[in-house]
């Protein structure tokens, strides 16, 4: 619940599965909370207007631009960020097609479009290429082109569609 | 490649996936911004927003006194360090204007710095640089080469007497009089734009002085650590070897803008050294928009000569290139030169450049550096020569490519270098027809006669493109068996995404015979490898890979010693079995490379190497290839155009490439198909346009599009391979060639496309406003 | 791109935010998805003094609501919620079809329908499709609440009829009644773009097919979304033949007086908004003649 402190405001929010207290103040976005006081360093700040997708996160289940969330708003939420995504020390299905299928190159995109996917894949599955560059199109990559993000989609939902 | 007895064969050649991926996908990888640097302050430039003042004053006392502010300072406060950033390439008729890191007095476009904020957050830093107030004496400023050219031309430096930085000639035969003896001839004017190299993470610089050392650490994003610690070296006055600059082993993309040398990485550890506290500086997209390098503006006119056949006789080519503010370098506008004549016989060419000065970020290099404009004007040139004698395009290319047992094949003119350009292998008729096989090419063309008369608009268009890459001087690399029994390789060359942990150690295990998970690669780091050029112009395969080929090599040859001295037996009879090294592969007559290391590397106080073992196992090796490679490929696109819209549609898309022996085939597919969706970018969406008054009008991605996976068409790529016989691994650069000929081959399909309508397409980036326009101006015509 | 210093507010309450509105008037801003407000605040562009942020405000506030003859968006609808809500896209499938071409879905998540509204950008799809529907805003203040016609809201490039002190608390939508059709056509360089030019257009036919009334809107051509009168009153009467359909785009070009920018000439958004009528114009046919 959001108190107003005399460093600003104290906020409790559940990221990657974990509950804390944490005091912001004013300001501070969603993105720049997680990679400076969480450490959590894997979200990225590409563009820092809501264009590139590189700090892409869910809230509540749906992606969201952190770059574009004030720290404050996450009051009460639940975050997920990549950290979450190989929370057993192995990678998940998604994170393993992205390497089978030489999805990333910099790395740098990679985790907004792991959890712009991880979030589209909740939603349903994605049977056929122009699906996948649909779901894949709200982020940037400048180094692969795109081919093997628009496979590590169609292999991953088909591998959640089987099991 | 490797013959030794026993080796594990083939790492060369193999698609293995990629070591960095686990770090990377997890959200663990180590990009600049990630390092944690205790007690380090962020860093904000102030920049200048006209596109050329003089500066009267600066006035940042509201901005010190800032709580969180601890220091601000302008040029005026760092002459010290106010020395000029050398052109990267020069020519002695280069009237040149030096770049300073924060100029004191006067500003020459927008963006450029002119004073840093150091907070205690970037937040801080950011609300100081509000504080700052600035009093410019505003002068006329230069915001294209058209008007950079015109009588009366507004200057770019106050007081000059024109705004031509240098102008070149290559010539090679008479163009003048074969042009005028041409059975045809044509002439064109094409343009293209600027567009930027846009990694997704923007440049960085972080450092840290430890006055007990005299050790200044610089972490930065740049393509070439060594080139930065020498421009450093040289400006503070400090020993090379003081400098210790670290490129991080994640770096979020390049494109060659991060392999330019900057004043803000001078002036940040500049500022860390004086504060006594380590300085980070990110730079924001908005601010990479208006200070990260750029390129590609450039105007051609060309005129073509050819025979009935369509064999060209003769090209002239008159090209004006927009240098932006300062010359970074000529690198780009030479190679647009020297890349003009591409894989065609050209019996007589003149090229002639003009380099302008003009108000806008200092052009360089970025992914095709110079070789797109070239490019496009040739092919574009090719299909109005199809065009006009009512030949098939891929005909007119068919009739004029090298062919395969001409190489070497000397050009006529100069390279980038200075060396005579001569391509060195290559098969430009096979990249060709197997382009046009993929395309099932006379069925396609039937199809689209078809179309055509039920009213739709499809076109088809070819590029073909040869890339110089893989050039010298040198690079490095050394290996070792480090004292935990592991070989480590270092480069001196930095990655930026291009995998070289993996492909490294896939170079090196073939020349150790080593299984490559007993092999780590470290990159980047002036203080482990003394000398370096760095990772630009598609060379480090070509380079660092036979370097470290010859140095892991050498150290195979400095195991199987040790080894057999321990066993007892000759060299030629060791051979690696997993990680022991073993008498003719016998387990049980062994020694584990960690005992090797222990005898060879450590040893003990008062106890004597064994007779015959040569102490420490490291080995070292620079490359020096003769002179550049030629990569080469073939493009096609076909292309439906909404003449209402003017929206173009890639319905198909074909690639043959070429970049000789290839390392790791899918990495190498990755760098052609990334660079080619850079290509459709610069086909069809991205420019980076400026006002009159040199004022950048597209400063956020909400102007300036980037490509998604919903732009960039489905490739049917395919390679073929004719080594290079300028390295020992038969390599040669693959990192640009899929961006070089989109645009040409793009232009050219959406001109075909048009054909019915006789509409031109004379500019890239081809936006649907310019289509519509140029169907407009031929109804019109 | 860091923002500048400004005092968050997160009320809990309707009077509480408006309260804060009326206190800080002009120096306050309301944050509600935060999708184009925040990146003016990143870049500086945008200063304030008071963010209120409206997202703690009672649940209810983001429930969508339907009567008989009409649907209300509150303040709180994502526009993803409106766009993925079956009842929206049986009632009114033109919305629908318009959210989709907003941005993308990780903006979508965020940013609500009345934001969008509010924000009053003249390129964008929300205020251009309310400009044919039978769309009107209840603005609420400390002072009071008052209903302001789609017709009478939008006033200027991001400007709207609202005052400083006043919150956009839902937009009300009246179920169109049975023979009315709708599209939106949109032309972007890239997907997910802003467009060069967008139109809407809506018309209700009666059973021999003949158009009773008719509204077209065009996006990105004027500094609000701009209703084309001449348009309108030549399909009304008519019954949307080819003919009809390509005097409505001559009519359209005519009829717009965009500016040009680095992405497109004035003499290009012309021609599209011309192109556009004539597709929106056709979908409703077409989905007269699948339907009617």
């Amino acid at each position: 619940m959001t108190d107003t402190t005399a460093t600003g405001h104290l906020i409790s929010v559940t990221v990657n599965g974990a509950t804390a207290q944490h005091a912001v103040d004013d300001r501070t976005t969603l993105a720049d909370f997680l990679r400076e006081r969480l450490r959590l360093t894997g979200t990225h700040l590409g563009c820092e207007h809501g264009v590139c997708g590189a700090c892409t996160v869910i809230v509540d289940g749906a992606a969201v631009r952190s770059c574009l969330m004030l720290a404050v708003q996450a009051d009460g939420c639940a975050v997920e960020t990549v950290e979450g995504l190989a929370a057993e020390g192995e990678l998940g299905p998604l994170q393993r097609a992205f390497r089978d299928n030489y999805a990333l190159q910099c790395g740098f995109c990679t985790s907004g479009f792991l959890m712009s996917v991880t979030a589209a894949l909740r939603e349903g599955p994605v049977r056929d290429e122009q699906q996948a560059r649909d779901v894949l199109s709200g982020n940037i990559c400048r180094c692969t082109g795109y081919s093997g993000l628009v496979q590590a989609v169609l292999d991953a939902s088909r591998e959640a569609d089987g099991e | 490649m490797s013959d030794h007895a026993g080796a594990v064969k083939g790492m060369i050649g193999a698609s293995v996936t990629r070591r960095e991926d686990d770090r990377l996908l997890t959200g663990h990888g180590r990009y600049l911004d990630d390092l944690e640097l205790p007690g380090a302050l962020a860093a904000a430039f102030l920049r200048s927003t006209f596109a050329h003042a003089n500066i009267r004053s600066i006035d940042a006392d509201a901005a010190r006194e800032l709580p969180g502010v601890v220091a601000v300072f302008t040029g005026a406060d760092l002459m010290e360090i106010q020395k000029p950033l050398a052109p990267k390439v020069t020519h002695p008729q280069l009237r040149d204007y030096p770049r300073l890191p924060m100029p004191p007095s006067a500003v020459h476009y927008v963006g450029e710095p002119i004073a840093v904020v150091v907070a205690e957050s970037r937040y801080l830093a950011e609300d100081a640089i509000e504080l700052i107030e600035v009093d410019y004496d505003e002068l006329p400023a230069v915001g294209s080469t058209a008007a950079a050219l015109a009588p009366d031309a507004p200057m770019a430096h106050e007081g000059d007497e024109s705004n031509v930085a240098v102008r070149l000639a290559q010539s090679s035969g008479d163009a003048e009089q074969a042009l005028r003896d041409a059975p045809h001839t044509l002439s064109a004017e094409f343009t293209v734009t600027r567009g930027g190299g846009h990694s997704m993470e923007c440049r960085a610089v972080a450092a840290r002085f430890d006055p007990a050392t005299g050790q200044l650490v610089v972490w930065d994003t740049t393509q070439s650590p060594h080139y930065a610690r020498q421009q450093l070296s040289l400006i503070y006055q400090m020993p090379e070897d003081d400098i210790r600059v670290i490129a991080p082993a994640d770096v979020g993309g390049g494109f060659g803008p991060k392999a330019q040398f900057y004043g803000e990485e001078v002036v940040i550890p500049w500022v860390a050294r004086k504060i006594g506290r380590p300085v980070k500086w990110v730079e924001d997209r908005s601010e990479n928009f208006v200070s990260a390098m750029m390129e590609r503006s450039q105007t051609h006119r060309v005129e073509v000569g050819f025979d009935d056949d369509g064999r060209l006789i003769a090209v002239r080519d008159l090209v004006e290139h927009d240098q932006g503010a300062y010359c970074a370098g000529l690198q780009v506008p030479s190679i647009t030169t020297s890349t003009l004549p591409g894989p065609y016989r050209v019996p007589n060419i003149h090229v002639e450049l003009l380099a302008c000065y003009t108000n806008m970020v200092p052009a360089s290099s970025v992914r095709g550096a110079g070789r797109p404009q070239a490019v496009f004007t040739m092919e574009r040139m090719l299909d109005r020569i199809a065009e006009h004698l009512d030949l098939d395009p891929a005909v007119v290319r068919e009739r004029n490519l090298i062919q395969p047992d001409e190489f070497p094949y000397e050009v006529g003119i100069t390279f980038r270098d200075g060396s005579p350009l001569t391509y060195d292998s290559g098969d430009f008729p096979a990249l060709l027809s197997g382009t046009l096989e993929r395309l099932d090419y006379p069925a396609l063309r039937a199809e689209q006669a078809t179309l055509r008369a039920e009213g739709r608009l499809v076109g088809i268009g070819l590029a073909c493109y040869v890339e110089g890459c893989g050039l010298g001087p040198y690079e490095g690399a050394k290996t070792r068996l480090t004292n935990q029994g592991r070989v480590l390789v270092t480069l001196a060359a930095a990655g930026q995404g291009q995998g070289y942990e993996t492909v490294y150690a896939q170079i090196a295990a073939d020349a150790l015979g080593l299984d490559m998970r007993y092999i780590d690669v470290t990159t980047g780091d002036t203080s482990k490898i003394p000398f370096g050029q760095g990772t630009f112009a598609s060379r480090i395969t070509a380079t660092a890979g036979p370097a470290t080929y010859q140095a892991a090599a050498q150290l195979r040859e400095r195991l199987a010693e040790t080894a057999a001295v321990l066993l007892g037996c000759h060299p030629a009879e060791i051979s690696f079995v997993g990680d022991r090294a073993c008498l003719d592969g016998d387990v049980d007559k062994s020694r584990t490379l960690l005992e090797l290391a222990q005898v060879a590397n450590i040893g003990k106080h008062g106890i004597t190497l064994p007779k015959g073992v040569r102490a420490g196992l490291e080995t070292s090796a620079y490359f020096a290839p003769e002179r550049a490679a030629y990569a080469s490929g073939a493009h096609a696109a076909v292309v439906e155009v909404d003449p209402d819209t003017g929206g173009v549609t890639i319905l198909k898309y074909v690639i043959g490439h070429d970049c000789g022996n290839v390392i790791n085939p899918r990495l190498v597919d990755g760098q052609v198909l990334g660079g080619f969706a850079h290509g459709i970018g610069n086909a069809l969406y991205e420019e980076a346009a400026y006002d009159a008054d040199a004022q950048p009008q597209a400063a956020s991605y909400l102007d300036y599009s980037l490509v998604s996976a919903t732009e960039v068409p489905a490739v049917d790529l395919f390679h073929i391979q004719t080594p290079s016989p300028l390295n020992p691994l038969g390599a040669k650069g693959a990192g640009e060639g899929g961006t070089i000929p989109a645009p040409a081959a793009v232009a050219n399909a959406v001109e075909d496309a048009l054909r019915p309508l006789g509409a031109r397409i004379n500019h890239a980036p081809v936006t649907p406003a310019r289509v519509v326009d140029a169907i407009e101006r031929a109804a019109t015509d | 791109m860091k923002p500048g210093r400004f005092t968050y507010h997160a009320p809990r309450e309707l009077d509480e935010a408006l309260g804060m509105l009326h206190e800080y008037g002009d120096e306050a801003k309301v944050l509600a998805g935060g999708q184009s407000l925040m990146p003016m605040l990143n870049f500086r562009l945008a200063q304030v003094d008071h963010l209120v942020d409206i997202n703690r405000l009672p649940a209810e506030l983001a429930q969508i609501r339907w009567a008989a003859d009409a649907v209300t968006i509150p303040a709180l609808a994502r526009q993803r919620q409106v766009e993925r809500s079956a009842e929206v896209a049986a009632a009114l499938p033109v919305l629908t079809s318009a959210l989709r071409q907003v941005a993308h879905p990780q903006i979508r998540n965020r940013g609500t329908v009345c934001g969008s509204l509010a924000h009053a950008d003249p390129a964008a799809e929300l205020p251009t499709v309310m400009s044919v529907l039978d769309a009107s805003f209840t603005v609420a203040s400390a002072r009071g609440s008052r209903t302001i016609d789609v017709a009478d809201f939008f006033r200027f490039h991001l400007t709207t009829a609202m005052e400083p002190d006043e919150l956009l608390l839902r937009v009300r939508i009246a179920l169109p009644p049975p023979g009315t059709y709708a599209a939106f056509h949109e032309f972007a360089t890239r997907r997910g773009d802003f467009a060069l030019a967008g139109v809407a257009a809506s018309c209700r036919t009666d059973p021999s097919g003949v158009v009773r009334e008719c509204r077209v809107a065009a996006a990105g051509v004027h500094a609000t979304p701009q209703r084309l009168t001449d348009v309108e009153a030549l399909v009304a009467g008519s019954t949307l033949d080819d003919t009809v359909l390509d005097e409505a785009a001559r009519l359209a070009r005519a009829g717009v007086h965009p500016t040009g920018d680095i992405h497109a000439s004035a003499a290009y958004r012309q021609r599209l908004t011309g192109t556009l009528v004539r597709r929106a114009l056709a979908d409703v046919r077409t989905q007269q003649e699948t339907t009617g």
